[in-house]
């Protein structure tokens, strides 16, 4: 498996939407936490060490 | 004169007047300078060996203060070939079960649940002078039955000049000074050696800033075994993290993180002490204060643990954070690792070259160890504001999500290296269990009667398995034993063939005098064994 990263997500105005919607009402310092957990929960679904380390790379 | 700087909480080695002093120097195989765990290591197991060692310590016994408390399976497992192993599990305090805390909140509890059919515990609390005090017994066991080791108390080493073929140690003692030559050192010396300084060589790495407070405490509490840490605790100035956990002797050790701008004096203050221990055991707690400290640490390690004649071992060699039990634990590895070795060279029948992979090795081991005890100390006191937000985002995450707990780090706990890929290692030509593999240390297994270790002992071995060994009792005048094994009869629990053959249904090992895999075949003949025998002991093919 490679990392994805040709558009793979239905309806992304939508998923944009409730992205920004659970950070709605939030502190920075709150959005800052919630970020970090999202990403480690996405993290864990992913799993792979190889498309992690890609997805790193990518998001830099 | 002979500094005293610290009290003694064992007299084991009082200070008896050399004959050396007002004589020549006198030649020894081996001098070991200081007389702590892996000093005390190294000498019962070369002296056990048959070479003569003579340990320098510039006290008359062990230091107070518990310290090390944590002792690990793999250095269970070497004591007890040193035949101090047992004397530590009995005193010592086993506990499985980990509880973290953040807050008043429980995040999760972990079982360390150790694998069944090992003689040694995975871990037991133990204070460090009971820890040296059972391998000086040992010394002085071996020392009946003729071991030639040698204890000199009080003889303080205060100069080393390096020769090509010896190390000239100037040393002095309640009587005045003397001077003796060491055709090898072993500076066993604690993390600010004075050797290391002597010869003038760098100790590189990290400073973390932080402080830690230690107050062992004595009381009777109906607290279970369990190893308590919290992050960001509930109590009342109890600093970043805090840990609880039982010693031997209703002996309790907590910790406190207090950080890095603290004012030193005050904090050891017993009525400071005392009132962050009240808040944690609760207003009224009965407890007396028994040793008290506060520490820093650096993660650090020489470049190189051989300089010619002069070998450095343990903390001298190599420094971690205590999170996660490295430094005692590694340190007896060192011994482990270097006394079989040294014992060859000094009886002519290996390469002084075969010191070269001591450090190879235990480089390798040390850095494994900073690496781990530098990311524990990472989650303990996150550096930057994001890696505290990811800190506590993990922390949340695994009161609710098992997913998360494995990223909780408040120390990964000490197991021993594999020295993958190192030059001692032979053939690896059996589809074995990984564990198993070369450069591995053996796994332990229940036998018919004892245990597999006991069986191993410390010389070089061939273990075959369901299949008949080649005969080779010796090679170039290093004796290899030969231990034969029908797992259909010898093993009970079906351990061995799970541990060393997995799906295979036979196998050969050759296993060093430490214990460690050599090589692995399907099947072996003389030529392999004696092959990797010499690869094992400096000389190639």
């Amino acid at each position: 498996m490679k990392l994805n990263l040709a558009p793979n997500i239905n309806d992304p105005d939508g998923f944009y939407d409730e992205l920004l919607g659970a950070h709605s009402g939030l502190s920075k310092d709150e959005s800052d936490a919630f970020n970090a957990r999202l990403i480690l929960v996405l993290a864990n679904h992913i799993g792979d060490r190889d498309i992690l380390r890609a997805a790193l790379e990518a998001a830099k | 004169m002979v500094d005293v700087r610290y009290d003694i909480a064992f007299k084991l080695y009082p200070y008896e007047k050399t004959a050396a002093i007002g004589a020549a120097p006198v030649r020894h195989p081996v001098v070991i300078i200081g007389g702590g765990p892996v000093g005390m290591a190294a000498a019962l197991d070369l002296g056990r060996k048959g070479t003569p060692v003579l340990v320098l310590d510039d006290h008359e016994g062990v230091g107070q203060g518990s310290r090390a408390i944590c002792f690990a399976k793999r250095t269970l497992e070497i004591c007890d070939r040193l035949g101090a192993g047992q004397a530590m599990v009995d005193k010592g305090v086993v506990w499985n079960v980990g509880k973290v805390f953040r807050g008043d909140q429980k995040v999760f509890e972990f079982n360390l649940q150790p694998e069944d059919g090992h003689k040694a515990p995975a871990f037991i609390n133990l204070q460090q002078p009971y820890f040296e005090k059972y391998l000086v017994d040992a010394i002085r066991k071996a020392q009946s039955d003729g071991c030639p080791i040698e204890i000199r108390g009080q003889n303080a080493v205060t100069g080393i000049t390096v020769h090509d073929d010896h190390v000239g140690v100037d040393i002095d003692t309640p009587d005045g000074p003397y001077q003796l030559e060491a055709d090898w050192l072993i500076a066993c010396d604690g993390a600010r050696s004075p050797t290391r300084d002597m010869l003038g060589l760098r100790f590189d790495g990290r400073v973390f800033e932080d402080n830690f407070l230690i107050a062992d405490v004595k009381m009777t509490a109906d607290f279970p075994t369990e190893r308590w840490f919290w992050f960001e605790p509930p109590f009342k100035d109890s600093g970043a993290s805090a840990l609880l956990h039982k010693q031997p002797d209703d002996i309790w050790r907590i910790d406190f993180q207090l950080g890095w701008d603290i004012d030193r004096a005050k904090e050891l203050k017993p009525e400071n002490i005392r009132a962050r221990v009240d808040a944690m055991l609760g207003e009224g707690a009965d407890y007396t204060l028994e040793w008290t400290s506060i520490y820093t640490f650096q993660c650090r390690r020489m470049e190189n643990f051989r300089h010619g004649r002069v070998l450095f071992a343990g903390d001298s060699a190599h420094q971690v954070s205590p999170f996660g039990a490295r430094g005692a634990n590694s340190g007896v590895q060192d011994a482990d690792n270097l006394a079989w070795k040294l014992d060859l060279v000094v009886k002519g029948r290996a390469p002084e070259s075969l010191l070269d992979s001591y450090s190879q090795e235990r480089v390798h081991g040390a850095d494994e160890n900073i690496l781990n005890s530098t990311r524990a100390t990472d989650f303990l006191t996150p550096k930057s504001a994001i890696s505290k937000v990811f800190r506590n985002a993990v922390l949340e995450l695994a009161q609710k999500h098992a997913f998360a707990r494995p990223l909780v780090n408040s120390g990964r706990l000490s197991v021993p290296c594999v020295y993958d890929g190192l030059s001692l290692n032979g053939p690896d030509d059996l589809n074995g269990p990984a564990r198993s593999r070369v450069g591995a240390s053996c796994a332990d297994a229940p036998m018919a009667d004892g245990f597999l270790l006991e069986q191993l002992g410390g010389d070089f071995t061939v273990l075959a398995l369901n299949t008949a060994p080649p005969d080779v009792a010796d090679v170039d005048g290093i004796a290899v034993r030969t231990i034969e094994l029908d797992t259909a009869r010898d093993d009970p629990s079906g351990a061995i063939a799970a541990r060393y053959l997995g799906e295979e249904p036979h196998g050969i090992y050759l296993i060093r005098p430490d214990q460690h895999v050599v090589a692995r075949w399907a099947s072996a003949d003389a030529a392999d064994i004696k092959g990797a025998v010499r690869t094992a002991t400096g000389r190639g093919q």
